[in-house]
């Protein structure tokens, strides 16, 4: 603090752009730039740090062999790979259309001093702060033990979709907020339906939103693991999954059932999957940010 | 309009003829939709609150909430969740220490010092750190964290350790709160500032001074989501900090968390209906009503700042 008190060296030169900041106030834009750096810096070790590791066992083994306890170096990761895909599918199939409808009938329909939609909004901030793994316990609970639906793909696939629900639902309402209210002015000016409307004007411009949003909420299911060890996915699984009934494991699972394989070959072979997961992951995203740049449309 | 409406009998053309039933099924679907969010609540609360309750009529509440011996696998289980709490609150605190000085600081610099055309690079840089799967930061924590960093510093510290899981944890709740705080920042109306930079404030002044008091109800609610989040995460916990009940405040000790109890006991084969089993929700319990309290004191706050500057 004593700096801000030292006059400039030449009290003339002082002018109003700032260039006659003490000290402290650039001291202090580097103090927040590090805090920035911090966290970027940390991104960038780990993302060398699996890639460097995983190396060795960057190759079709990984994606074509099953996994296996006796024989690391012949093991794989293809039934997580199955598994996600059918896992994610099932998610996608449920969340999906109750995740648009939700958000059209907030956004669309209800008014918006409507108790009961206040009440559902509220219910949603805090649906999607509440942590994983208490989904998890839901799924054990109700689909998994009351619907007696068992530890299977589509007991997985239920449980991420309530997961990510949330997320689609804020994303997609944002979409939805984004189209201007002259378009939807113009179409009941004309006679449409309120359906009508929202079907033929609204969604159609708000369809980029959507698109990004359920990306990004997918992205987030693909990488959970919490969720799933309530629901069986730890088991040793070698087969693909053959149907919304079968048995699986998914790719974040096999990682941390890798992690805690003692040999070295395993930690090497968790880093390689990682490293998939990650460029899965990142595809996902970088499609997601490129259908909102191609389409961002200024009204 | 006067004389159309009030034409006894006479047509109305403004007015619809004949009752639209697709209409008002389609808006029933979509009511119905939106209740699944109520409906998902309502499964958490039931899902937790039976076993719990039965779990309630073996174990005392007193004896749950206030004893200090977890052992649910001995031949005389005992039940007093303390050290459980103990080891999420030891955690939790490692990584706000980490996560609310460095969430905060980028958040002032992305809002009041970036360029607009760094912002656009930056932020989603640090945003990619919220996609990253938390399975992977725990792999980080136990592999590299721990065995090439830390073992280094502290040549005493356990494979499995509080300090790891609590740090890589600090960094992953890093953009929750900045992009949260920052949201609260860029909600303040530049009136403010310039009224600020016109008495003579230097741009440290006015963000200390100006921005984040005005800011403030916004950045504790980002604060209170980020500790949310951290008493909740379980990847991190589950790997790096080890599965053994550690009443100690050592963070260089392993210990077992509420959610990694969880996980575990959920994970391994427990018969339904066993004490076990039954402990599982209890534990979950007991996290659901800490993570629900801290959520809405967040949203409560949010929705202040949201109304101050709208």
């Amino acid at each position: 603090m004593t700096a801000t008190l030292t006059p400039p060296a030449n009290p003339e030169a002082v002018d109003l752009r700032g260039h006659g900041q003490p000290v402290v106030d650039k001291a202090f834009r580097w103090v927040l730039f590090l805090c920035l750096f911090v966290g970027i810096a940390f991104l960038a070790i780990l993302l060398a740090y699996v890639t460097i590791k995983g190396w060795p066992r960057l190759d079709s083994r990984l994606w074509t062999n099953m996994p296996s306890i006796r024989r690391p170096e012949q093991a794989g990761a293809e039934s997580a790979i199955f598994g996600t895909l059918w896992v994610i599918g099932f998610t996608a199939l449920f969340a999906l259309p109750i995740g648009f409808m939700s958000a059209i009938y907030l956004e669309e329909y209800a008014k918006p001093t409507s108790r009961f939609a206040r009440f559902v909004e509220v219910n949603i901030q805090n649906l999607a702060a509440v942590p994983s793994i208490v989904y998890g316990i839901l799924g054990l609970a109700i689909f998994a033990r009351a619907l007696a639906l068992g530890q299977t793909v589509i007991t997985a696939g239920l449980t991420l979709a309530l997961l990510v629900l949330p997320v689609i639902i804020v994303a997609t309402r944002e979409a939805l907020r984004a189209v201007p209210q002259n378009i939807r002015h113009g179409s009941l000016a004309l006679g449409a339906t309120q359906w009508q409307t929202t079907w033929h004007q609204t969604m159609p411009a708000a369809i980029p939103g959507m698109a990004t949003g359920t990306i990004l909420a997918l992205s987030r299911a693909i990488g959970e693991a919490a969720p799933l060890l309530l629901l069986g996915a730890v088991t040793f699984i070698s087969f693909n999954p053959t149907g919304p009934f079968s048995a699986y494991t998914t790719l974040p699972i096999q990682i941390y059932n890798w992690t805690r394989e003692s040999r070295e070959e395993f930690q090497v072979l968790a880093s390689a999957t990682i490293v998939l997961l990650l460029v899965i992951l990142l595809a996902m995203n970088a499609v997601a940010i490129l259908i909102r740049n191609k389409t961002q449309k200024r009204w | 309009m006067t004389t159309a409406s009030s034409a006894p009998g006479g047509l109305n053309p403004l007015r619809q003829t004949k009752p639209r039933y697709g209409e008002a099924i389609i808006k029933g679907v979509l009511v119905l939709a939106a209740t699944v969010s109520l409906f998902t609540t309502f499964g958490i609360v039931i899902s937790v609150l039976i076993p719990s309750l039965e779990f309630f009529g073996e174990i005392s509440l007193g004896e749950f909430l206030f004893t200090t011996t977890w052992t649910p696998l001995f031949a005389n289980p005992q039940y007093g969740v303390l050290p459980l709490v103990m080891g999420t609150l030891v955690i939790t605190l490692i990584a706000i220490a980490v996560a609310i000085p460095l969430g905060l600081g980028s958040a002032i610099y992305l809002s009041e010092y970036a360029s607009p055309r760094a912002r656009r690079v930056l932020k989603p840089t640090l945003e990619v750190l919220a996609g990253i799967p938390t399975v992977v930061f725990g792999f980080f924590a136990l592999e590299f964290i721990t065995q090439v960093v830390l073992v280094n510093i502290f040549p005493g510290i356990q494979v499995f350790n509080a300090l790891s899981a609590g740090l890589v944890m600090g960094i992953m709740i890093i953009p929750t709160i900045a992009s949260l705080s920052e949201d609260a920042m860029a909600a303040v109306p530049g009136g403010l500032r310039d009224g600020a930079y016109a008495l003579g404030a230097t741009k440290r002044q006015t963000a200390l001074r100006v921005v984040i008091p005005a800011a403030l109800s916004g950045i504790v609610a980002a604060f209170v989501l980020g500790i949310s989040r951290a008493i909740g995460e379980t990847m991190i916990v589950t790997i790096a900090a080890g599965l053994q009940p550690n009443m100690t405040l050592n963070p260089l000790e392993g210990m077992q968390t509420m959610t990694s109890y969880i996980a575990a006991a959920g994970a391994g084969d427990v018969a339904t209906g066993s004490i076990e089993y039954k402990s599982i929700f209890a534990v979950g319990l007991l996290l659901f009503v800490i993570t629900f309290v801290m959520n809405m004191i967040s949203i409560r706050l949010v929705r202040r700042y949201r109304q101050a500057y709208q």
